[in-house]
C-alpha cells in the first residue's frame, strides 16, 4: 500500500516535466523522422487535406543533390576543421602558459574568459567593424573614408589593405574573418577546461622531470599533453559537435544576407539551410537536412572516440 | 685529492647547473608573461574597439588614421542607439521572457530532480536513461516540428512560444539530480521520522543545500534567453515581442559599407553589459556551471 503511494507520488512530481517533453521532445524526434521521409512533404499541403506523400528517400536525395546544399555543407566542414584543431591548440597554449605561473593568473584567466559571456550576433558586429571597409568599395570609382582598424595595421606593418568583407571581396578573406571570430569565440571554454585539467595532473610528474632537467617544451609534449588527453579529446569532440552548428556568427558578421553584397548566401551552413526551408515551409526538405546534420555530428563524433580511445592516455 | 676537496667540486658544478637553470627558468617565464599578454590583448581588442567606437564622432570614425582615444567624448551615441533600435522595449521584452521561463524552468527542474533522486518508481533508470539519450540529438531537429506544434497551438507572437518549448532541459535535471545525490540519506531519513512531508523536506533542506547549483542554473538560463536568436525570429519576431538579439540584428541591418558604427557600436555595447555585470558579480557560478556544461547558453 505504501510503494503504491509512493509509484503514485512519484509520477506526480515527474508529471509536469514528462508533458513537456513528450510535446516538445519525443514527439518532434518522431515526427522529424515522419516527415523526412515523405517526399516533398509540406504542412501547407498537408492541412489542405492531401495526404497522398509517397514515402521515400525522395527527399535526402533531393537535399543531397542541392546545390545551395552542397555549399552549406562545404563552408560547414571547413569552419570545423580549421576552426577546432586551431582554437584547441591556442587554447592549450594559453592553458599550461597560465598554469606555468602565480601572480597576475586570476586576472589573466579572467580576461581570457570574457568572450564566452557575450552575445555572438552583437560581437560579431565588433568584428564585421574592426575588419569593415567604410566607403564604397567594389564599385568603378570606390571612396573609401577608412579601410577599418584591422586594415590600418596591415598598413602600418606595409601591406596592402585587405577586402575583407565588403562588396567584391574574396571568398577565402570572408573565411579568413569567421574562423577569427570563432576561434576568438571558442577559447574561453576550452581554456577553462583545459586549465582545469592541468591542475588536477599530480605534481610529481613535474618534478620527477625538473630533477631530469627535462626542457620545457619537451614536458610539454611529453607529460602534459599526454596526461591531459582526456580533456583535449573533450574539448575537440564538443569544439566539433558545436562546429557543425555554426550559424550565429555568421549572422553576426555577414548579417542575414549571410554573405558579402556581391554574394549573399555563400557563407551560409547546414543550420541556416534548415531554417531557410523550414521559412519557406518545406518541412520534408528540412527535416532531411537536419537528419543528416545528426547523422554526420554521430559520426564525426564516433570518429572521435575511436580515435581517443587509441590515443588517450588514461 | 683529498674527500673533501672533490665533494666541494661537486657542489660547485651542481650550483652552476643550478644557476644555468633558473637563468633559462627566468627567460622562459619572461617568454611565457609576453605570450599571455599578446593572447590577452587580442582577447580584449574587440571589447576595447567597441567601447572607443561608441563614443566617437561620425566623422572621427572615419578618419583615414584612426584614433585609439575619442578626441571628444560623445554620449548621445547612446541615446540615438537606444531610441533607433527601440532598445527599452527590447529589453523589457527580453527580461520578462527571461526571467518567467527561468523562474518556471527552476520549478520544473526542482521537482523532476528530486523524483529521479529521492523517489523510487518503476522504470526510474529507463526513465532516467531515455532522457539523457534525447542529449545527443541537436537541437535543430527538435526546432522544425516544435515551430509546427506552437503555430498550430495559436501560439506565434506570443511570449508563452519563447518560454514554454524550453522550460524542461534534461542538462539541468542531470546536474541537479547529481547534486541531490551528494546530500546523505540519513538527512532524508531523519526527516521521514519527524514526519516532515516529502514536498516540505525538498524546498527546506535539499533547495537550499543546491543553492550553488541553482544558482549556476539561472545565470546560464537568463544568459541563454539575452543570447537566443534563432527561435526567436522564428515563432515573436514583431515589434511587441522581439527579443534583444534579434532587435540589434533587425535595427543595423548593414554591417558592411557606408555603417554609422559609432551608433551601432554603442547599441551593441548597451546590449553587452548586462552581460558584463552579471559576469562580474557572479564569474565563480558562471564558469562552475560552465566546466560542467559545455553548452553555451
Amino acid at each position: 500500500m505504501v510503494e503504491s503511494k509512493q509509484q503514485w507520488k512519484a509520477w506526480l512530481y515527474l508529471a509536469p516535466a514528462i508533458v513537456l517533453l513528450l510535446i516538445f521532445t519525443v514527439w518532434p524526434i518522431i515526427n522529424t523522422v515522419r516527415m523526412a521521409f515523405l517526399e516533398d512533404y509540406s504542412i501547407a499541403i498537408a492541412s489542405g487535406g492531401e495526404t497522398s506523400f509517397r514515402v521515400s528517400l525522395g527527399n535526402f536525395v533531393k537535399v543531397a543533390q542541392y546545390q545551395d546544399f552542397l555549399i552549406c555543407l562545404k563552408n560547414t566542414v571547413l569552419l570545423c576543421v580549421i576552426t577546432v584543431p586551431v582554437s584547441t591548440l591556442l587554447a592549450l597554449l594559453v592553458a599550461v602558459a597560465l598554469n606555468a605561473i602565480k601572480p597576475l593568473r586570476r586576472t589573466l584567466q579572467t580576461i581570457f574568459f570574457l568572450p564566452y559571456v557575450t552575445n555572438s550576433i552583437a560581437i560579431g558586429m565588433v568584428f564585421a567593424a574592426m575588419f569593415n571597409i567604410v566607403g564604397s568599395v567594389g564599385t568603378r570609382r570606390p571612396l573609401i573614408q577608412t579601410v577599418g582598424i584591422i586594415n590600418n595595421v596591415i598598413q602600418f606593418f606595409g601591406g596592402n589593405y585587405v577586402n575583407w568583407i565588403n562588396n567584391g571581396s574574396s571568398y577565402w578573406a570572408n573565411m579568413f574573418v569567421l574562423i577569427v571570430y570563432i576561434v576568438w569565440n571558442a577559447l574561453p571554454f576550452k581554456i577553462l577546461i583545459l586549465l582545469g585539467g592541468l591542475q588536477s595532473i599530480n605534481k610529481q610528474y613535474y618534478e620527477a622531470a625538473k630533477v631530469d632537467s627535462t626542457p620545457r617544451w619537451r614536458v610539454l609534449w611529453r607529460i602534459t599533453v599526454p596526461l591531459l588527453s582526456p580533456m583535449i579529446a573533450y574539448v575537440v569532440i564538443t569544439g566539433f559537435i558545436g562546429g557543425f552548428k555554426e550559424y550565429t556568427s555568421i549572422v553576426g558578421i555577414f548579417g542575414e544576407s549571410l554573405g558579402p553584397a556581391h554574394a549573399p548566401g555563400r557563407l551560409n551552413t547546414m543550420v541556416g539551410f534548415i531554417y531557410e526551408a523550414l521559412e519557406q515551409h518545406h518541412q520534408g526538405r528540412a527535416s532531411a537536412a537536419a537528419l543528416i546534420l545528426f547523422a554526420i555530428i554521430l559520426v564525426v563524433t564516433l570518429i572521435n572516440l575511436q580515435v581517443s580511445k587509441k590515443r588517450v592516455h588514461y | 685529492m683529498s674527500q673533501q676537496t672533490i665533494k666541494v667540486m661537486q657542489s660547485r658544478d651542481l650550483k652552476r647547473t643550478t644557476n644555468k637553470q633558473t637563468a633559462g627558468h627566468a627567460i622562459g617565464t619572461v617568454g611565457i608573461y609576453i605570450f599571455l599578454c599578446i593572447m590577452a590583448l587580442i582577447v580584449l581588442f574587440p571589447f576595447y574597439w567597441m567601447v572607443i567606437s561608441s563614443l566617437k564622432s561620425l566623422t572621427e570614425y572615419r578618419l583615414s588614421k584612426p584614433t585609439f582615444w575619442p578626441q571628444t567624448l560623445l554620449l548621445s551615441n547612446y541615446r540615438d542607439a537606444f531610441t533607433t533600435a527601440s532598445l527599452g522595449r527590447l529589453f523589457l521584452n527580453t527580461a520578462y521572457v527571461g526571467i518567467v521561463s527561468t523562474l518556471l524552468s527552476l520549478v520544473v527542474t526542482i521537482i523532476t530532480a528530486f523524483a529521479f533522486a529521492r523517489l523510487e518508481f518503476k522504470g526510474k533508470n529507463l526513465l532516467f536513461a531515455g532522457l539523457l539519450a534525447t542529449m545527443m540529438i541537436p537541437g535543430e531537429l527538435f526546432t522544425i516540428t516544435n515551430y509546427l506544434t506552437v503555430s498550430s497551438f495559436g501560439w506565434i507572437n506570443t511570449f508563452t512560444a519563447l518560454i514554454v518549448p524550453f522550460l524542461v532541459s534534461v542538462f539541468y535535471i542531470y546536474l541537479l539530480r547529481q547534486n541531490f545525490l551528494q546530500i546523505p540519506n540519513e538527512l532524508y531519513l531523519a526527516a521521514k521520522v519527524d514526519g516532515t512531508s516529502d514536498w516540505k523536506y525538498l524546498w527546506k533542506v535539499m533547495v537550499p543545500l543546491a543553492l550553488p547549483t541553482l544558482i549556476s542554473i539561472t545565470i546560464l538560463k537568463m544568459m541563454g534567453a539575452w543570447n537566443s536568436y534563432i527561435w526567436p525570429r522564428l515563432v515573436a519576431n514583431d515589434e511587441a515581442h522581439r527579443m534583444v538579439t534579434n532587435g540589434l540584428r533587425n535595427a543595423f541591418k548593414d554591417t558592411s559599407g557606408e555603417v554609422n558604427y559609432p551608433v551601432q557600436m554603442a547599441a551593441v555595447a548597451l546590449v553587452s553589459a548586462p552581460l558584463f555585470m552579471v559576469f562580474i558579480f557572479l564569474r565563480k557560478y558562471i564558469m562552475a556551471g560552465v566546466s560542467r556544461s559545455g553548452i553555451k547558453g
